[in-house]
């Protein structure tokens, strides 16, 4: 049979990807420009039995997917702008009390209301470091429509893998251009499970490690009952302040997207393997940068590209390689210099860093990143 | 690699990012090749100034904005003298002639005429005026076929309004034909 096809929106293919992996649950409250991801689900979730909700804001909105999550529901959210600092707080919640869900967040430009219809990737560090406090992110760029499509079910896959709150951060342009996608046909990309506890209720703790530095989670009212907190806790969930288990869970929490990283980090190389030049990019800056990278291999310099699709945790590992080995790294974003930093981490000032920053609202062209190929010597 | 830039400007609430949407459409889903589709606008509902792009290529695509326009449709003057600059040399300009009364001169193909008004009086609905325009644009264009771009458009129109539509698309490529001749 042939595969669905359809011509589409980014943002249109991240619900219809968030269908595919079992989604049953949208809380949210729309913005620009990540709207139209709400309104597919809300026409799409009563067909199968899920629910829709618009909450009075992101903040209730956030801790709707969260309370739904604890039930057994595989639940999104999606936001912009203003509207992922509101959910800050409860992303926060979802990270210490592990609780599976997926944000997806279109970046618009910023702080505050910044530009709304305008495109931007001036939230990679929010994603990171919004919430406050020590924490694992795992956050997930998507360069196409099908990859919203592709990386939110995988997202689902990552949320529940890990019991924790994934990011998907396209950026504007990617989140309103439109492509063509064909739609994944069952068991094409499999669909991991939440990990169900094997003992019965009356000796479930919620966070025993016992079980790894996963425990199973148990749906409430299923007959499991456990204490679900955001002060640092114990295994069976009741809060705690005694210094080596909060210090021992803390670590836990953060180890368990560490110790993983080579199972979470994707990537794309292009014409890496001779380049001397390596354009860093990610989101629709990387559509840029592969065009730029063909005119510059055109001209008879060898340049290559490295696509970051999982932003968090960084490919360190990658970028440290490439760095023993290459000229200078290109880097062009739609902020100041955000991936800059990292890629300055992993350089270790072993080679030059070249930054395109661009706020404005437009997109970061090809030309400008074939004449900042050139200024590497 | 074969890469075609389209450009429809003009002002929020003219249809002009429907029209961008039809045309790719046509040409990834009915014409076998790849297109992109992508779109500016500002915050407000009508009115400001609005673009939409598509990039149409036998291959993969990736930047998908305008680099340098083949083919640009201005529904207003402001977007024929923002945008007429970045046409390609042979390229072609396609004008509402009510619209756009100071001409942009280059070494680009112009064709004028009334689009608007032939909604309006020709085909009986304003509101149809992006479909007139996306006529012309498949017309002048010859990136996908009259057949597939009808296609295209009757598939994205509530079934009340296809004959609307139908009459809407032929006007447009048949005038844009007799006004290129």
């Amino acid at each position: 049979m042939a595969k669905k096809v359809a011509f589409m929106q980014g943002n249109e293919a991240a619900a219809h990807g968030a269908l595919y992996a079992g989604c049953n649950f949208f809380g949210g409250y729309p913005i620009t420009p990540s709207t139209e991801v709400s309104e597919v689900l809300s026409i799409e979730l009563p067909k199968i039995g899920g629910k829709f909700i618009q909450m009075e804001d992101e903040i209730g909105a956030m801790a709707a997917c969260l309370g739904a999550s604890l039930a057994g529901s595989k639940v999104l959210t999606s936001t912009s702008g203003p509207g992922l600092s509101l959910k800050q707080e409860l992303i926060g919640y979802g990270c210490i009390a592990e609780i599976p869900c997926v944000v997806f967040n279109v970046m618009r430009g910023g702080p505050s209301t910044g530009m709304p219809t305008g495109p931007s990737q001036s939230d990679v560090m929010c994603a990171k470091w919004g919430t406050h406090g020590d924490h694992a992110t795992i956050a997930l760029m998507p360069a196409s429509v099908q990859e919203c499509y592709d990386m939110v079910a995988e997202a689902f896959n990552l949320s529940e893998k890990y019991r924790m709150p994934v990011h998907v951060l396209p950026d504007e342009i990617i989140a309103h251009m439109r492509e063509r996608i064909e739609f994944r046909e069952p068991g094409e990309i499999e669909i991991i499970p939440r990990k169900a506890p094997t003992v019965p209720p009356e000796q479930y703790k919620p966070y025993d490690t016992s079980f790894g530095d996963v425990p199973p989670l148990a749906d409430f009212g299923s007959g499991y009952r456990f204490h679900v907190t955001g002060l640092n806790k114990m295994q069976d969930g009741f809060p705690t302040t005694k210094a080596e288990i909060v210090q021992a869970e803390e670590e836990r929490q953060v180890r368990k997207v560490n110790a993983c990283i080579d199972d979470i980090v994707t990537f794309e190389e292009y014409m890496l393997d001779d380049a001397e030049v390596v354009v860093v990019a990610y989101g629709s800056t990387s559509r840029s940068a592969r065009y730029a990278v063909n005119v510059a291999r055109e001209q008879g310099i060898k340049a290559g590209m490295f696509r970051i699709k999982t932003f968090w945790p960084f490919p360190d590992k990658q970028i440290k390689a490439l760095a023993a080995k290459v000229k200078g790294f290109i880097i062009p974003e739609m902020n100041l210099g955000m991936c800059s930093i990292e890629l300055e981490r992993c350089a270790q000032g072993k080679v030059p860093v070249l930054g395109i920053f661009r706020v404005d609202g437009e997109p970061i062209n090809p030309e400008q990143i074939v004449e900042k190929i050139k200024e590497v010597k | 690699m074969s890469r075609y830039e389209l450009r429809f400007s003009g002002a929020g609430g003219q249809g002009l990012i429907t029209a961008g949407i039809i045309m790719a459409k046509a040409a990834s889903i009915y014409e076998g090749k790849q297109a992109v589709q992508s779109q500016s606008y500002g915050p407000e509902a009508r009115g400001g100034a609005s673009k939409s792009e598509v990039i149409i290529s036998d291959g993969p695509i990736d930047y998908p904005k305008v680099t340098q326009c083949d083919a640009l449709l201005a529904m207003t003057q402001e977007a024929a003298n923002k945008y007429s600059h970045d046409l390609k040399e042979g390229g072609v300009l396609l004008i509402d002639s009510d619209l756009v009364t100071n001409i942009p001169a280059g070494n680009f193909k112009t064709v004028a005429f009334p689009i608007i008004n032939t909604a309006k009086n020709d085909v009986g609905r304003e509101i149809v005026a992006n479909i007139v325009a996306l006529g012309a644009m498949v017309a002048l264009t010859g990136q996908v076929s009259r057949e597939n771009a009808e296609k295209a458009v009757l598939s994205s129109v509530p079934e009340a309004f296809i004959e609307l539509n139908r009459t809407a698309f032929s006007m447009g490529f048949d005038k844009a034909l007799a006004a290129s001749a």
